[in-house]
């Protein structure tokens, strides 16, 4: 491999660099209306009535919207295949309002200034109703979220609108009550992650104008091009072909944006008046209205002998969707699936679900999708296991890890083809020098030095059922480009799968000129989420340069007047294998212009049966003042293994990226509602993410398996890195100061507290702690 | 209200309201890569110069700028492509949507480190002039290579 495997820059890092207007605020036009919501203030209520007579008296207000001016229609917003396995629960707006920040209207105008004048002055009577503000009180309430008739769920996913559930299942394997019972030792615990938001740096933005044909163009910051068109269509009652989605340059995804968040609004305005809009949300809204990570509680019963080897798992999640389901049926599976499946070698497995609807703002897709709550609740189980068993983690783990070649009963009896996991462990060990700083050191002045760990899988695009697609075309001058669907967030997908089709095609990488998303020309993707790019659109782009390069050898058999099977491409000409005739790129891609020849493009799409999981060790060393409970992150050292990074470079910063945000998740990211519903922790200044004083030392190494059904080997990167760090800070925390924390985050007021309550315990009780 | 203002070298005037942010101005005069990621003065990626000194013109009224001079990327395009390709080489721009106002700050740091003679920085002391920067993507670590190389270059600190 020549181009595949090696850390070229990124196509875009000069535009990036230098600041050029590439996002969508940059290039939306001038003269677009400014769209801004009116938001409601209770969590769970109905309008009675609207007044917006004085607020269209507002120079320069151009419309506003309400709930009886635009379609009945419900739909999700969830950015996934149809049909979507979330339920149809909301209107663009609703008459009932579900959560604080819900939309109540819309208000256009020439500037922000109006707009917001105007929306002081829209007059909203409301019927208030009591909400369901605890997530363990929601199911079977009586009071209902969603009564309204015309709510549909789509798949079989468990769902009844009449008991606020948007997902229930139960998944069983062996005798799980029997097995448990005859374990020797049981571990029992409930744990608790909030909801984190997922702050990409661009909040949620879209502009909407109709284009000459008097179609609808919406150009944002999305995930999900084509699945914005499709639920666009349906929100708006317009027919898919009316719509055009462009995605342009995007300030960060992680989840965020595989969700219609900022779209429709615009869009409804341009309907309405035929003029330009553009909304981008501000840094609030984007928090209280932006769909962060689900909350859940995560009931652990993990069983094994005195040896350490483990023979069930059984795990219950209640999941928190909030007012609305968007991706709450799917990411739950994830919390049970990927965790258990790590621990191939039990007897039995049980994980079963609720998703309930609340009156919390609604949760979606954040990088981890739920196998991030799993990993932190089964991996601190599989850590305080090995605590009583006395027995190090490490050596507990080794024992019980899936190997290659099993069938994993809990990862749907996908076979495992590829995995480094127990090298990635050997190697995390090696680097942190973990045999000599298990579980802790003193280091006298109050602190202490500790260190935990964790390991973790995810999957690679969704087996049979997302689909992905890549187009090739030869110019003029011996050129390619290379069209594609899935939406580069920033991750440098653009320039990996250019990475992939240079191999192919055996050229540089500047000989490829990649395109942006653009539904009304890019070859269908269903986006970029679910770990899928790199291995589902990768492969699709090695199957379309193999047809490529068969039309271009056919194409050059005319041209030589020679049999197919006697050409051979070799990157910079088709040539006669035993004779002298050839024909070089260039002389073709110009041939083909000229009438007489074809223009040579080919097109295929590619899905896969299988989500090969990647996987990954993670060890933290931490250092905990037992006078404050603060801890501060000395090293974390992570290997990866996702089979061939295509670009080490940008695998490395996924991980470091991943892994820092896993850290701001775990010790400090707090989502925080007052007793009304309202969220407290809606900018910066309280909602602290990682800055580059709190991540500590993060190192990054890979220990390659090759997977092979993933192209050139590869297996997926993106999500798997956020799932160590909870559950390894966890373990390292407990190292420290003997406090086990079963909720995120982990404050060190939390740590405090728990160092003084052990204190208090330990005088009453000599026995010590679990 | 008036105000006559240098943005990159070119005299700008502009009758502008009195509580408009300086951030709005320059974006409304084509200044876009001053980026808006809060509202709170949290995240630095509207970071800019003026009279060369940092600022977040995010909580800046532009009134308060009136007679300084500013300067943006956009002004400064040659030694963003220097440390940019630094950057470039990491893998550390990614989305790029907060580069913009980080590498206006790590100019702006190297520069103060020039003036005050530190020729060999520490991490620590890197990161501490950058904690105001933001980054969702990369996790740091990138940058701290990036601008280690950048600073050691030919031409580097002295």
């Amino acid at each position: 491999m020549k181009i595949v495997n090696t850390s070229i820059n990124k196509m875009d890092s000069k535009s990036l660099v230098t600041g050029k207007p590439v996002y969508t605020d940059d290039i939306a036009p001038t003269n677009a209306l400014i769209v801004k919501l009116l938001r409601s203030p209770h969590a769970h209520a109905l309008i009675k009535s609207i007044n917006k007579t004085n607020a269209m008296k507002v120079p320069g207000i151009e419309c506003i919207l309400t709930w009886e001016d635009l379609e009945q229609n419900r739909f999700t917003t969830a950015g996934q295949s149809f049909p979507e396995p979330s339920p149809q629960d909301r209107q663009i707006l609703d008459r009932r309002l579900r959560c604080v920040g819900d939309p109540v209207a819309i208000v256009a105008g020439s500037d922000e200034k109006s707009v917001l004048r105007a929306i002081s002055l829209i007059k909203v009577e409301y019927d208030v109703l009591e909400p369901i503000l605890d997530f363990r009180k929601a199911k079977d309430n009586e009071i209902l979220i969603h009564p309204e008739e015309n709510w549909e769920a789509l798949c079989q996913v468990g769902a009844d609108n009449k008991k606020n559930l948007c997902a229930h299942e139960v998944f069983e394997y062996g005798d799980i009550e029997g097995e448990l019972k005859a374990c020797e030792i049981v571990i029992d615990e409930i744990y608790h992650t909030k909801a984190n938001s997922q702050t990409m740096m661009e909040p949620f933005c879209t502009y909407t104008h109709l284009d000459t044909y008097g179609r609808l163009s919406i150009v944002s910051s999305t995930q999900v091009p084509f699945h914005v068109r499709r639920i666009a269509a349906k929100a708006l009652g317009l027919p898919k072909s009316q719509i055009r989605v462009v995605k342009p340059r995007i300030g960060g995804g992680f989840g965020a944006k595989q969700s219609v968040v900022s779209e429709l609004f615009p869009a409804a305005v341009t309907m309405a008046t035929g003029k330009p809009a553009k909304m981008i949300f501000t840094r609030k809204e984007s928090f209280t209205n932006g769909s962060p990570r689900h909350e859940m509680e995560i009931h652990v019963k993990l069983g094994a002998n005195m040896e350490g080897d483990i023979k069930a798992i059984y795990m219950y999640t209640l999941s928190n969707a909030g007012a609305y389901g968007d991706h709450g049926p799917t990411t739950v599976g994830l919390v049970g699936h990927k965790s258990m499946a790590i621990y191939n070698h039990a007897n039995a497995y049980k994980f079963d679900y609720d998703v309930v609807y609340t009156n919390n703002p609604w949760g979606g897709a954040y990088r981890g999708y739920g196998a991030t709550q799993g990993f932190f609740a089964l991996e601190s189980a599989i850590n305080e296991l090995a605590v009583k068993l006395n027995m190090d983690p490490i050596e507990l783990r080794r024992k019980n890890l899936v190997q290659v070649g099993e069938k994993m009963t809990a990862y749907y009896g996908e076979t495992l083809e590829s995995c480094a996991l127990t090298e990635c462990i050997e190697k995390a060990k090696e680097m942190t020098d973990w045999d000599h700083k298990y579980p802790c050191r003193d280091m006298g002045n109050d602190k202490i030095r500790a260190i935990g760990m964790a390991v973790a899988m995810q999957g690679s695009g969704i087996s049979n059922l997302d689909i992905a697609s890549a187009e090739l075309k030869l110019n003029d001058e011996g050129f390619y480009t290379l069209m594609l669907g899935s939406a580069d967030m920033g991750t440098g997908c653009d320039t990996i799968l250019a990475q992939m089709a240079a191999e192919c095609l055996e050229c540089q990488v500047d000989k490829i000129i990649v395109h942006g998303v653009d539904t009304d020309i890019s070859p269908y993707d269903t986006g970029s989420y679910a770990s899928s790019t790199t291995y589902i659109t990768g492969n699709a782009v090695i199957k379309t340069c193999e047809t490529f390069i068969e039309k271009m050898i056919q194409e050059s058999a005319k041209i030589l007047h020679c049999d197919n099977d006697d050409l051979e491409f070799d990157g910079t000409r088709i040539y006669q294998r035993n004779g002298e005739k050839q024909i070089t790129i260039k002389e073709l891609g110009n041939a083909s212009y000229l009438g007489g020849h074809n223009c040579i493009s080919a097109s295929e799409s590619f899905y896969s049966p299988v989500s090969p999981p990647p996987f990954m060790a993670g060890i933290v060393e931490i250092e905990l003042d037992k006078t404050t409970g603060q801890v501060d992150i000395i090293d974390f050292a992570a290997v990866v293994d996702c089979g061939t990074p295509i670009n080490p470079n940008l695998a490395r910063i996924q991980t470091e990226g991943g892994i820092a945000q896993g850290i701001g998740m775990a010790l400090f990211e707090d989502v925080l509602y007052d007793k009304e519903g309202r969220m407290m922790t809606d900018s910066f200044m309280q909602y602290k993410i990682p800055s580059r004083l709190d991540v500590g030392k993060i190192r990054v190494e890979f220990e390659s398996s090759y997977e092979p059904t993933g192209p050139f080997g590869a297996k997926s990167i993106g999500e798997i890195v956020i799932n160590t760090p909870a559950p390894a800070l966890a373990s390292a925390i407990y190292n420290a100061s003997k406090v086990k924390l079963t909720e995120l985050p982990m404050t060190s007021e939390k740590i405090l507290l728990g160092m003084l309550e052990n204190e208090k315990q330990d005088k009453h009780d000599f026995t010590g702690g679990w | 209200m008036e105000v006559k203002i240098k943005v990159n070298h070119k005299n700008i005037t502009d009758n502008i309201p009195a509580d408009l942010l300086l951030i709005d101005f320059l974006r409304k005069h084509g200044f876009y890569s001053v980026k808006r990621g809060c509202d709170t003065a949290n995240c630095g990626l509207c970071t800019v110069l003026i009279a060369d000194e940092p600022v977040l013109s995010c909580a800046v009224l532009t009134a308060r700028a009136n007679g300084s001079h500013i300067t943006t990327l956009e002004g400064m395009q040659k030694e963003a492509e220097v440390f940019g390709s630094f950057m470039a080489d990491e893998g550390a721009e990614q989305c790029g949507f907060c580069s913009p106002g980080f590498i206006m700050s790590v100019l702006a740091m190297e520069k103060e480190f020039e003036k005050k003679g530190i020729t060999n920085p520490s991490e620590d002391q890197i990161n501490k002039y950058l904690s105001g920067n933001l980054c969702r993507c990369t996790g740091y670590m990138s940058h701290t290579r990036a601008i280690m190389k950048y600073l050691k270059r030919a031409g580097g600190l002295k």
